[in-house]
């Protein structure tokens, strides 16, 4: 424990240190760096403040030394994550690359692929995207079409992905295949890592109702792929891509984090846009009923992320309890979003234009996306069906 | 914060269950409302209880305590609400003892609590006068008399206040019913004269009194803590009960919600298992989500009160508000799944139901303490 305090002590002094000011301000998504073979900078203090964590490797701060991460336990880490957010330090570099990936290479790739892909990761050098769904793959991911012929020295991989988050911004691609048309659904998926710089590669993005981009659909037509891009054996993917959905659904259940969003929590903006009456309370029982349902939601919540992690470090994981994050944080984050929008009344309902500030227009174009999120990453009705047959035990038809 | 029972919390928690399992089944409770128990539960076993340690457990050592914290006596609370188990563990153990503990002199700590620790002596806290728990609504008046005070006034719904040897009353010796000012705390004897004590039959077959005061005499001794200066004590001890309360709900609700999940994987309709329906899956995948967020909950009000957090009233109300909603939504659902068995007398998930609506209303319902949260917290 003291070692942990004295390393806190010296976390902390090197953030002072090294953090630019500017860096210690709440973050708007046009100024999230994220990772790519052409880099954006918003400004010379976020190039400064990303160069300088990718030095000490915290970028990827529980990752090894030798592949460019900070080398750190995962005590080390957490103690790294609240001094930041202690200082309000911005994330340094956003990937795919860095919370999906990464840990999927690191468990399932080869020396040769570790070497190869997880420094660049570390290094913001690749963006990374996800292809898992398909038009006709949804909850029922295990049907997925998408073909990966084997071709002797390369496979062909022909079909669709859809959902492909920010893939006309990235540089490379995860994908699930089906190297065996004839084995049972799970048992003929192979996981492939695909350049989408590859000649047969192309892209769309899909506008949503957020009137947003992030989602695209990426098509594969003849694209050969080296075989070396295969992580994890042939036609065993899908334990690949189990393993890297854990880490896909704990990123979500923690969601809110550091995304953009207004400047304001529901509790600020209802002290600013419903008022309070002489006794100091909000001046409309019903929608302070529902904030503080939401607020005591969140903290039962935050409660539970703490007690999972204090029981993985006395040995006492009960690993059920992370199956159940997914599903609170994004249908609490959904009421959350609903509950802003009440809040704020007419001034949530702007979509453009004049009359409407920008934290009004991020609670609106926010509580439309939202409703993304308890569809991605397995849906909310998924997780339920989940939790009835693992950890319930509960007989299945 | 610890989010975690330590080794020591652990095997408490084991034994508490292997007694209460041997001993007190919800069985036990039947028996006790079959054979119309005046006090409501079994002296005997309560002794046993005491001799296990579990009345001394939070008092400090120089009272014959454990001074083993309340983390450790939640794990006990929660074993005992899964057997429904009957015991004046909450009216004197965490609300009578903790009343004298913070709010008494060195006299009446030194002669009252280590009583306690024996068993020798039960308390109950009297408190409640309207239909709704409302503490800063207290009428009861205590006037100086004599030297001493003199007590006058109706209580209602005071847990184990007809079996008491003594009880705490909760009565204003100024200011008016809304106003935290004017609180004063008296020891009243359970056979004081002008004390009428009738036990009121609960939905839950637990103890539960209407007393009423008619000019009853108290010496100036009897007083607790500052004269018209309680509030503070008594907020404190309310939340220590609260909590307390909320985990004694937790042990009931999962033991109601395990029952159900083991009677959805047995129970046979239209030839499968009944557990197979989605409908009914996604409902119990509900109320487990709904059962771990509360233990988080629940162990981080208990060391808000062990650490003395100056939040313990914020994790008080959304620990017992929480649990009321939960063990309500459990209850409910286990008596639905159930079906027709679900609302015999038969099946034991009724006392279950039972209890659980007399813990709701017991220190707080969700509205009260959805309204306490939110001004807690500036709106």
């Amino acid at each position: 424990m003291a070692d942990l305090d004295q390393f806190r002590l010296e976390v902390r002094q090197w953030l002072e240190d090294n953090c630019p000011a500017s860096q210690r301000l709440p973050i708007t998504r046009e100024e999230q760096v994220w990772a790519g073979k052409n880099k954006q900078f918003p400004s010379d203090d976020a190039k400064l403040w990303f160069e300088r964590m990718r030095d000490k490797g915290w970028t990827v701060p529980e990752w090894p030394s030798e592949l460019g991460g900070g080398g750190l336990d995962e005590r080390q880490a957490k103690v790294l994550k609240e001094e930041m957010k202690a200082l309000g330090c911005r994330t340094p570099l956003f990937d795919l690359g860095i919370w999906m990936l990464g840990p999927a290479v690191l468990e399932f790739g080869n020396d040769e692929q570790k070497q190869e892909h997880i420094p660049k990761i570390a290094r913001g050098d690749v963006r990374w995207c996800q292809g898992y769904s398909e038009p006709g793959a949804g909850s029922d991911l295990a049907s997925l079409q998408t073909r990966a012929e084997d071709m002797g020295d390369h496979f062909l991989v022909n079909g669709s992905k859809i959902w492909t988050t920010n893939a006309d911004k990235a540089d490379w691609i995860f994908c699930l295949v089906r190297t065996d048309p004839d084995a049972k659904k799970q048992e003929g998926i192979s996981f492939l890592l695909i350049d989408m710089d590859d000649p047969g590669v192309t892209t769309t993005p899909i506008e949503l109702i957020s009137g947003e981009s992030e989602f695209c659909q990426t098509f594969f037509d003849n694209v050969k792929v080296p075989k070396a891009n295969l992580i994890g054996e042939l036609n065993k993917g899908w334990s690949v891509a189990k393993a890297l959905l854990k880490h896909e659904r704990k990123l979500m259940s923690e969601i809110g984090g550091d995304t953009p969003g207004p400047s304001f929590g529901p509790v600020q903006a209802a002290l600013e846009y419903v008022g309070t009456d002489e006794n100091g309370k909000l001046k409309d029982a019903a929608l302070r009923d529902q904030l503080v349902r939401h607020e005591m939601a969140y903290r039962a919540i935050g409660l539970t992320h703490f007690r999972t992690f204090e029981e993985r470090m006395s040995g006492q994981a009960d690993s059920n309890v992370p199956l159940i994050m997914k599903y609170v944080g994004t249908e609490e984050g959904k009421r959350k979003e609903e509950l802003l929008l009440a809040l704020l009344g007419h001034q949530a309902l702007g979509w453009d234009g004049d009359g409407f500030n920008e934290d009004e227009k991020l609670t609106t174009r926010g509580w439309l996306f939202s409703k993304a999120l308890s569809i991605a990453g397995g849906t909310s009705e998924v997780q339920l069906n989940i939790i009835a047959k693992r950890v319930l035990g509960l007989p299945q038809q | 914060m610890a989010l975690v029972l330590n080794e020591e919390q652990r095997l408490l928690k084991d034994t508490a269950k292997d007694f209460l399992s041997e001993n007190m089944p919800v069985e036990a409770l039947r028996t006790l409302r079959d054979s119309d128990d005046p006090t409501g539960y079994s002296q005997q076993q309560w002794q046993q209880m005491c001799e296990l340690g579990w009345a001394s457990i939070v008092l400090p050592e120089q009272y014959d305590g454990l001074d083993f914290g309340f983390m450790g006596l939640g794990a006990i609370i929660e074993e005992s609400g899964r057997t429904l188990a009957a015991s004046p563990l909450l009216s004197t153990v965490v609300l009578g003892a903790s009343a004298i503990l913070l709010g008494g002199n060195e006299e009446q700590k030194s002669s009252l609590l280590p009583k306690v620790a024996s068993g020798e002596l039960t308390l109950a806290l009297a408190l409640e006068e309207g239909h709704h728990h409302a503490p800063l609504d207290t009428a009861m008046a205590a006037e100086a008399h004599d030297g001493g005070f003199r007590l006058n006034g109706n209580k209602s719904f005071v847990v184990d206040g007809h079996s008491a040897d003594k009880l705490v009353v909760v009565a204003r010796t100024s200011g008016t019913a809304g106003s935290a000012d004017g609180f004063s705390l008296f020891l009243v004897d359970g056979d004081a004269k002008g004390l009428t004590r009738q036990r009121r039959k609960m939905v839950d077959s637990r103890g539960a009194a209407a007393l009423s005061f008619d000019n009853v005499d108290v010496s100036a001794d009897a007083l607790i803590g500052e004269l018209g200066q309680a509030w503070p004590v008594l907020e404190t001890v309310l939340d220590r009960g609260r909590v307390c309360l909320a985990a004694e709900m937790l042990g009931g609700a999962l033991e109601c919600f395990e029952r159900t999940v083991e009677y959805l994987k047995e129970r046979d309709q239209f030839g499968v298992k009944i557990g197979s329906f989605q409908a009914l899956q996604h409902r119990a995948s509900l109320m487990y989500i709904e059962l771990e967020l509360a233990k988080s909950v629940l162990f981080d009000a208990f060391s808000a009160i062990d650490d003395k957090r100056a939040d313990l009233p914020q994790l008080a109300s959304l620990a017992k508000a929480r649990m009321n909603d939960v063990f309500e939504l459990v209850t409910n659902e286990a008596v639905q799944m159930h079906g027709g068995i679900g609302v015999t007398d038969e099946l034991e998930i009724g006392f279950f139901l039972k209890r659980s609506r007399v813990a709701t209303q017991l220190l707080g319902h969700s509205g009260f303490h959805r309204d306490r949260y939110a001004s807690l917290c500036g709106y």
